[in-house]
């Protein structure tokens, strides 16, 4: 109970700071009663509350479970084992994200309105479906290069060098609608969920390969996971743009 | 009742949402490690915490977060563009979206724990050379400078891809020259310093300035808030790894000087 408090007063601090500056603006700057934004003190208590009880959930059941499996695997060496591991949690956590599906639903709704996709109903859940599902798909490869990498011992650098110029160059392929969404969804994909599970994955994957150095190669994994889905979502435009 | 009905469809629609994950860890931690579960009803009561959780916060995003943004963003063009509201006025005249923007961005990431995860992280490495308080307060300056880029780019109406490239020019040259330990969470601090309940705020002000902009397409130019959000905590975390870096040598080149100055009594 009392881990949930601290989670509670977590999810509280999260939002303060927007509260505030909010407030401030509402009352100094743009001068007006308080009253106009009481409609949406709901939907505050409910972001609140649903970020606690999700928070709690998951260091409830997924949390330890996660831990435990990238710890037990990684002194495996499995490679295979690792490789499907390293796959399926980027993708499973990241189709649990609540910002990715936030944005997805965004971004559904803007390109129906433009008349990029079909405006009706079937064609927006299609469409963010897809974006989730590229999303997620770039995520687990993400993990899996970044698994690699920590076995291999590639240089981070050179990877993620190789990565700019990709986004870069498929930039240019890419349908003009897209590309915003697409840069977007590198930043949407690590938060709540994806970020606990890989860094267990990739510190404790570092420290049991032995001579690699936890603090250098165990990070670098969530760097991947906010380059690939800007490369998958711009592919995944191209292919929206071409059916 | 409106708000029941609303919360029950969407806690039944998160459910599939959280179905994969929970699924194949359970699949690895029985079949492949072929582990016992120890604590079998804590793990489906804490699952039904991470439904309903994500239920309602999806639910209070749609109902508070987003208007919200959407709101500001249009109270915000309306004082820069005063009595004429469809004349396209330039950039500066909309300054109070660049304030508002940097505030959330600035303030939001301050509070934002992984980003003081990172922080120690950085501190660790560097074995107390870098601050924790200061490369916080960097950061979180690069958070607020980024989201404000990110509204000067959709009053502009300039394509978003010349920024990205230009930031990734200048974080190359960045990592060309910074300590090498410190690399890897720099790369790391872009993703992470954007949370949950930032990520759909910031995305609902980009869209509601560029519906309220006019001459902007809200397709075109409302996105890629979130792109820039997270490019400037690497460079600055890769920029006050470098400074006190050299400062660092600085210092021991002094103190060095010294000793030469005056030789040991011993040699």
């Amino acid at each position: 109970m009392q881990r949930f408090s601290t989670i509670a007063l977590g999810s509280i601090r999260d939002l303060l700071p927007i509260v505030l500056v909010i407030l401030f603006f509402q009352l100094f700057v743009l001068d007006r009663p308080i009253g106009e934004l009481a409609s949406l003190i709901d939907g505050v208590i409910a972001v609140v509350l649903g970020l606690t009880l999700f928070t709690y959930g998951l260091e409830l059941a997924l949390f330890p479970m996660g831990e435990t499996l990238a710890h037990a695997l990684a002194r495996r060496g499995s490679v295979v084992w690792l490789v499907v591991f390293a796959f399926l949690l980027g993708f499973g956590s990241t189709i649990a994200e609540p910002a990715v599906t936030a944005v997805a639903g965004e971004a559904a709704e803007t390109t129906a309105a433009a008349g990029f996709i079909a405006n009706n109903e079937d064609a927006k859940f299609l469409f963010a479906l897809g974006l989730r599902i590229s999303i997620a798909l770039a995520v687990g490869s993400a993990i899996v290069l970044g698994v690699l990498r920590i076995i291999a011992g590639w240089s981070l650098v050179k990877l993620i060098i190789s990565g700019y110029a990709l986004v870069v160059g498929v930039t240019f392929f890419a349908p003009a609608e897209i590309i915003g969404i697409a840069y977007d969804s590198g930043g949407v994909t690590t938060s709540t969920v994806t970020v606990p599970l890989v860094a267990a994955l990739g510190v404790g994957l570092a420290s049991s390969i032995g001579e690699r150095n936890p603090m250098t190669d165990g990070f670098g994994l969530i760097a991947f996971a906010s380059l690939t889905p800007m490369i998958f979502v711009m592919a995944y435009g191209v292919v929206i743009a071409w059916i | 009742m409106d708000l029941i009905a609303g919360i029950f469809s969407a806690i039944a629609s998160t459910a599939f949402d959280v179905v994969p994950i929970a699924a194949f860890l359970i699949f690895f931690h029985g079949v492949v490690l072929g582990r016992r579960f120890v604590n079998i009803s804590r793990i489906i009561v804490g699952l039904g915490f991470v439904v309903a959780g994500l239920g309602l916060f999806l639910l209070g995003l749609e109902r508070a977060l987003f208007p919200l943004g959407r709101f500001v963003a249009e109270q915000l063009t309306a004082i820069g563009s005063g009595a004429n509201a469809n004349a396209l006025l330039p950039w500066y005249s909309y300054y109070w979206v660049l304030i508002f923007a940097f505030a959330i961005g600035f303030s939001s990431a301050i509070a934002e724990p992984a980003l003081l995860a990172v922080t120690l992280k950085a501190g660790e490495v560097s074995g107390g050379a870098i601050h924790v308080w200061g490369l916080r307060v960097v950061v979180a300056l690069g958070v607020g400078f980024g989201v404000a880029l990110g509204c000067f780019r959709i009053l502009t109406g300039t394509p978003l891809q010349w920024y990205i490239a230009a930031a990734y020019a200048v974080v190359l040259i960045q990592t060309a020259f910074a300590p090498r330990l410190l690399v890897p969470l720099a790369y790391d601090s872009g993703g992470v310093t954007t949370s949950t309940v930032t990520v759909p705020l910031v995305t609902a002000l980009g869209l509601g300035l560029a519906a309220n902009v006019p001459g902007r397409s809200v397709l075109l130019d409302g996105f890629g808030m979130i792109a820039l959000t997270c490019l400037f905590p690497i460079m600055t975390v890769l920029a006050y790894a470098q400074i006190t870096a050299l400062l660092e040598a600085r210092r021991e080149a002094r103190e060095a000087g010294r000793r030469h100055e005056k030789p040991p009594m011993e040699d």
